[in-house]
């Protein structure tokens, strides 16, 4: 008993630096879901990110069929990487449109000259109003919006490869 | 060589992950009211930042926490109270964001945790109190 409780202080510290060193070397899921996901979209009207392509209001998210959402920004290095692959989804029939976060309307056209525009409406948020609304923390992000407007899929960080399957999947449930 | 390369990209993004707009408005400039700017302060001390998480938005220089203050002291002068925006946040990102945790039955262990704790050392002091008496 007496030599127990001698190394109970030894034990309780091995505990703890055993509990570090296992956090430390796994660290935690830092993604912070958006909880508007199942709710409806919030309102918002942004004027157009580019000259020549409409901006983007959450009216024209409740349109009756599905729509993605591109959370992305010229200055963004991600979003170069899944410049392709949003081209592949919209290939594929996914009709995306898209808010341009803290940009101006030249470096975003410079970016849709330079990694493909799949866009069929794009928003200017320079204070990042929309992307706060919509409880985003980041860019790239995607969400999936059905025809009622309601918010059904938030994918964070860039589109990867092995990412196309899982939105096709989320687009085709929210028809 | 590669592993140079690497780390030099590896330092270079962050400074390649800020935009080339300047701050909001209202990110660091003080609310014309003095009793807004202070409710508006004392809350941006409460909300976390969402990109750098280890941070108040009051001391982060990220940019989006830079937008948050813009929000926040935007709303506080258009009327609303710290706690409905506090909550505006919640409805979007959950308990996470507010540095403020409620009293409900899933945290009573969090408020209770320095009550129990301090029982526990009076307990572990009484008795070595009583034992160097004896």
């Amino acid at each position: 008993m007496n030599r127990l409780t001698r190394f109970l202080p030894l034990l309780v510290l091995l505990a703890f630096v055993g509990a570090v060193a296992w956090r430390l070397s796994s660290p935690a899921d830092e993604k912070i879901q958006s909880k508007m996901i199942g709710r409806t979209v919030p309102t918002f009207a942004l004027a157009p990110a580019v000259p020549g392509k409409p901006g983007l209001s959450s009216k024209e998210l409740a349109s009756g069929a599905p729509r993605m959402v591109n959370v992305f920004a010229s200055w963004c290095v991600p979003c170069i990487a899944e410049a392709p692959l949003l081209a592949e989804l919209k290939a594929k029939g996914v009709a995306i449109d898209a808010i341009a976060v803290r940009d101006r309307p030249a470096d975003v056209a410079r970016f849709l000259v330079e990694r493909g525009d799949p866009f069929v409406r794009i928003g200017a948020d320079p204070e990042s109003r929309a992307q706060l609304a919509l409880g985003s923390s980041g860019v790239p992000e995607t969400f999936i919006i059905d025809g009622k407007g309601i918010i059904r899929y938030q994918h964070m960080g860039p589109v990867e490869p092995g990412d196309v399957p899982a939105l096709i999947e989320q687009w085709e449930a929210a028809r | 060589m590669r592993a140079l390369l690497a780390l030099t990209i590896l330092c270079a993004a962050p400074v390649l992950a800020d935009s080339s707009l300047p701050p909001a408005r209202w990110a660091n400039e003080q609310l014309p009211d003095p009793a807004q700017e202070a409710r508006a302060k004392a809350l941006m001390e409460e909300l976390r930042c969402l990109v750098c998480q280890g941070q108040s938005i009051a001391d982060s220089n990220a940019e989006l926490a830079g937008d948050m203050r813009a929000l926040v002291r935007q709303r506080i002068a258009a009327g609303e109270s710290p706690e409905q925006v506090r909550a505006w946040l919640i409805e979007r990102y959950g308990e996470w964001v507010s540095y403020r945790p409620p009293v409900e039955p899933l945290t009573w262990p969090l408020w209770a945790a320095p009550l129990l704790l301090l029982l526990g050392g009076a307990w572990l002091l009484r008795k070595r109190l009583v034992r160097r008496r004896g």
